[in-house]
């Protein structure tokens, strides 16, 4: 009944809107903003405040544990971020036009690419102290979680089931208690999920982010990943090895003891009426369940959040009816001021770029994405074209797709830019050409997301159109073309956007490599960016990212947005 | 009863009147002038096809939905928005997945401040009354529908609500277990077990309505209004087999079949003349054809009673009743006085083959359904034959509320792919006419 409708709805988002573009400008305004206020900030700082990195293995329990701190540092500022963000934009008419722009450019933005420029400013709010690189490094991981958690958790907020609502409103629940017991349980699945995603982000960042470089100066916080870079440079493949596998097992904890148990518990949110399949529990969570002090703890911790989320605080009400006059005056004065805040925008960047830049500079920038562009989309159809009969095979196999899919979800956490530096000694020792051979870095930690959805997808697919397949005698090629492909489309490219992006984030580290002196580089928009931001050169990285910013977001907009709306489309029956 | 009539009420609307406003066109108004009132101690059912407002007033009784004009007074004060004393029992039971039989309960009372253990004494009342003693820590989806619905109704109980409203309660359970409800329920009410003063029930069940009200509201469409009232005089507990409870199931399904007096405004017969003002409900036309066999068939040859043939077909009267109005709208038969009756077409349909039927069903709606020429037009004088569906649906929801413009769009695009008249590519969202000569 609502196909025809939704189609519309479709048509009409898929094309960008004059509020993409203006939140496109704001971002890009924002951080050049804060870029050229943090330029004249370059102090270097008293190298003695920090303890000396070292390579001695047994160091590497107090790094690892350094480097979770932060990640969950910039954990708790994500869920801030998103408990604030989200429901602002989902109840303001008029910041939900503008927020949720932004949030679906942020998302694209290639936050890798404006490292320096947050690290100048976090460092100049704290000039010549530890902490601003503490907040710059938090603030790296905090921009690769944030947006999607804030995403998923607006779109909950937006289609909370009607009756549902008209019960709590019925009964009168206060916006406090609505908040706690109606929105927040119903984001719950959504939200654990993507906070998986993020984490995983946040590891890949929290590895770039603790070596930093500006221009002529080099901080490394104490962590894996400033470890893993003085591996680097020392040319030391034993520290990197120790690297991996200090990772693998902090991964693997946080992996077990939170992430597992968060999944299993938040499958009692999922909005569903009838009783599905429930999964065995994950053991820490039966541990927490079965443990008796512990559940007594747990239980009292949860009385008290339901009597603090039950208190009935409401804001003020305000008058229900305003008249239409004052909220069109409202709506010229908000025009107004997003129409001053753009053209600021724009004034600014326009400034800035034309200080130093020329087209032909642009033209380099978008002939090198092109390069990327290519790079990604190869490596998209390989990791397709290995991935989706591996998924298959194995989704079709519920024993095997248990075993597998909790190793593809915990490859695909692993910051992969760790695994680089093996790659790099082999193209080194081998002479190898980098433009070929750096490649398939870029998909080295994001392939893992096509092959556990395909599984998922796989294992999803409805026995009765097995069986009629296998009925009719379909087989071969028209199993795959007519039977099994159309049914995990959505699931595939759920994946592939998440995969396809990742990469083009990767680009940034994986376009450039070094082992000791010996510096690789390959041709595209992501060695653009490294080199820019080695250089110091900081119009060239805006440049850079802006025009990579722009290919995402093309991707997005003309090829996956669509490709997932006729997948979603042709594979729900009804 | 009379005694009550002297008392205030309990209950007062008046004058509402709801429309959704539109840019272009007239407002459209989904209830027009509505007033009633309710005593304590009885039960009010509304009853209605879909579409004919008696949900959107359930709404605006509960607070829900604020009236475009009129006002609602309960205990002599006007309703501002969702009111102390009004508790809601839902069609889809709207029950929070995550939350367990009890704390769903104990939601309504939570949102008063009412202290924990108060709280939960009160709950566990409310929970054994309704009959779900030893569910209290059961999740929602662990329970059937009916044990589900009485959860919700143990909700709207536990807060003592004056006023308890009900919305098409019993319509998504199936036939065994609504009945139980209905009589536990009417037995607790008798009893004088609820904590409750009175009962204002949507339904589309006719005989729902005559088992279970003591008075009837009944609503008419287009715009959504009060068309009847009626006093239901029989004692509980009523006996469905009664001839007297028969008699008045055959009325009220007359009342809402009688023909509705022709439209006097000629602005509205001029919008109509081009196809987009007429609502159509979207009925298969499998069904359809179904329906007309079985009317030209023995025992009924082409005439039946609309209470009879929904029993024996066990339907409801908000399924049967569209299928007749679409025999009407085409031209197959009539719609009076309770009774389908089918015509010579209807006669020929449904003794012709395949290619007949749709030949005879292409003509009937080119002649009768003037948004399929329109249709049908646009198409033939575009040179790619393929015309955007949005067009039509935007023109339509010009006279009538999206959800009506979906509903007949999906009633056109049906009926025209079955009658070959054009095609219709869902990923395009466009009309199409491909070569069909042999039905041009």
């Amino acid at each position: 009944m609502s196909s025809t409708a939704t189609t519309a709805g479709i048509a009409v988002r898929r094309l960008p809107n004059i509020w993409d573009v203006a939140a496109l400008l704001c971002v890009v305004g924002a951080l050049v903003a804060v870029a050229s206020a943090a330029r004249g900030t370059f102090v270097p700082l008293t190298a003695l405040e920090q303890a000396a990195i070292g390579l001695d293995p047994w160091r590497l329990p107090e790094y690892a544990l350094r480097t979770t701190m932060r990640m969950f540092a910039a954990l708790a500022a994500s869920l801030l971020f998103t408990f604030t963000f989200a429901p602002l934009a989902a109840k303001s008419r008029r910041a939900g036009l503008i927020m949720i722009p932004l949030l679906d450019i942020l998302q694209s933005v290639p936050i890798l690419g404006f490292l320096t420029f947050t690290t100048a400013f976090f460092m100049g709010l704290f000039p010549g102290r530890v902490l601003g690189l503490e907040l710059a490094a938090i603030f790296a991981i905090f921009t690769s979680q944030a947006w999607n958690m804030a995403f998923s958790f607006y779109q909950s907020l937006t289609t909370i089931p009607g009756d549902l609502d008209e019960a709590s409103r019925g009964f009168r629940l206060t916006g406090w208690q609505r908040f706690w017991r109606l929105e927040v349980p119903f984001a719950m699945p959504g939200l654990v999920w993507n906070t998986m995603l993020s984490m995983s982000a946040g590891w890949f960042f929290v590895v770039a982010s603790e070596a930093i470089t500006l221009g002529d100066n080099n901080w490394k916080l104490p962590g894996i990943g400033s470890y893993v870079a003085l591996a680097l440079e020392q040319k030391d493949i034993h520290a990197v090895f120790w690297a991996i596998l200090a990772m693998l097992l902090v991964i693997l904890v946080y992996d077990q003891l939170l992430f597992r148990p968060l999944v299993a518990w938040s499958a009692k949110f999922r909005f569903e009426t009838t009783a599905g399949v429930t999964a065995e529990d994950p053991w820490m969570l039966a541990l927490l369940r079965r443990t008796h002090v512990l559940r007594v703890a747990g239980e009292a911790m949860g009385q008290a959040f339901g009597t603090v989320t039950g208190l009935p605080w409401s804001l003020p009400k305000r008058a229900t009816a305003r008249p239409r006059a004052r909220r069109r005056l409202g709506d010229i004065v908000f025009g107004a001021v997003v129409v001053a805040v753009v053209a600021w925008s724009v004034g600014k960047i326009v400034e800035y770029v034309a200080e130093a830049l020329s087209w032909a500079d642009l033209g380099t920038a978008m002939l090198l994405g092109a390069i990327t562009l290519l790079r990604v989309a190869v490596l998209m159809v390989l990791a397709a074209a290995i991935w989706v009969p591996v998924g298959v095979w194995l989704g079709l196999r519920p024993a095997w797709a248990r075993r597998v899919q909790p190793v593809a979800q915990f490859l695909a956490a692993f910051p992969a830019n760790l695994l680089f530096p093996p790659f790099v000694v082999l193209i080194v020792a081998f002479r190898l050409t980098p433009d070929i051979w750096l490649t398939p870095l870029m998909v080295l930690g994001t392939q893992w997301y096509i092959l556990f959805n395909v599984i998922a997808g796989a294992a999803a697919f409805p026995g009765d159109l097995r069986e009629a397949a296998a009925n009719f005698r379909v087989g071969g090629l028209l199993w795959w073309r007519r039977v099994i492909l159309p049914g995990i489309l959505p699931y595939f490219v759920t994946g592939a956007i998440t995969a396809s992006g990742g990469s083009w984030n990767a680009a940034i580290v994986a376009e450039v490599a070094s082992w000791g002196d010996t510096r690789l580089a390959a041709h595209g928009l992501g060695a653009y960016i490294a080199n820019a931001t080695d250089a110091g050169n900081f119009h060239q990285v805006v440049l850079g990212v802006v025009v990579m910013s722009l290919y995402v977001l093309a991707c997005n907009r003309l090829i996956w947005r669509p490709l997932y709306a006729y997948a979603s489309r042709r594979a729900t029956p009804g | 009863m009379d005694a009550t009539a002297t008392k205030p009420a309990l209950l007062e609307v008046r004058a509402c009147r709801q429309a959704y406003h539109k840019e272009s066109n007239a407002d459209l108004v989904v209830l027009e002038d509505v007033n009633m009132s309710l005593q304590a101690g009885e039960i009010v059912g509304l009853l209605g096809r879909s579409g004919s407002g008696k949900s959107t007033l359930l709404r605006i009784v509960s607070g829900l939905l604020r009236p475009t004009s009129g006002e609602v007074l309960w205990r002599g004060a006007p309703v501002q928005g969702p009111a102390e004393g009004i508790a809601m029992v839902f069609q889809s039971f709207a029950l929070f997945p995550w939350l367990t039989v009890q704390e769903n309960v104990e939601l309504g009372l939570e949102a008063q401040g009412v202290p924990r253990e108060e709280r939960e004494k009160r709950a566990e009342e409310a929970i054994d009354l309704i009959g779900l003693g030893g569910y209290e820590s059961a999740y929602p989806k662990e329970l059937s529908g009916g044990m589900r619905q009485r959860v919700g109704l143990a909700r709207a109980l536990v807060v003592h609500p004056g006023l308890l409203l009900m919305d098409e309660p019993f319509s998504a359970l199936d036939v065994l277990t609504a009945e139980t409800l209905r009589t536990d329920l009417i037995d607790l009410w008798m009893e004088r077990k609820l904590p409750i003063e009175s009962i204002l029930m949507v339904t589309h069940n006719i005989e729902e309505a005559v088992l279970m009200c003591d008075r009837i509201l009944v609503f008419a469409s287009n715009p959504g209004r009060v068309a009847s009232e009626l006093r239901v005089p029989f004692r509980h507990p009523r006996n469905r087999l009664d001839p007297a409870f028969r008699q008045m199931v055959d009325d009220i399904y007359a009342l809402m079949t009688r023909r509705a007096p022709k439209p006097v405004p000629s602005l509205q017969t001029l919008a109509d003349r081009s196809g987009f003002a007429t609502k159509l409900h979207h009925v298969s036309t499998n069904v359809l054809a179904g329906l007309i066999e079985t009317l030209a068939a023995p025992p009924y040859d082409g005439r039946a009673d609309l209470p009879a043939l929904a029993a024996s077909l066990q339907m409801e009267a908000d399924e049967l009743l569209p299928l007749g109005e679409a025999l009407q709208i085409l031209h197959f038969g009539e719609l009076e006085e309770g009774d389908v009756r089918l015509n010579e077409t209807g006669r020929t349909f449904a003794l012709a083959d395949t290619d007949t039927r749709k030949a005879l069903f292409a003509a009937a709606l080119r002649a009768h359904v003037p948004l399929v020429n329109v249709i049908r037009h646009t198409l033939e004088e575009r040179w790619n034959h393929r015309a955007a569906a949005v067009r039509f649906r935007d023109e339509l929801e010009d006279h009538m509320s999206p959800d009506w413009a979906e509903e007949t769009l999906h009633a056109i695009i049906s009926w025209g792919r079955y009658a070959e008249l054009f095609s219709y590519d869902e990923e395009s969202d466009q009309f199409i006419l491909e070569d069909m000569d042999a039905t041009a």
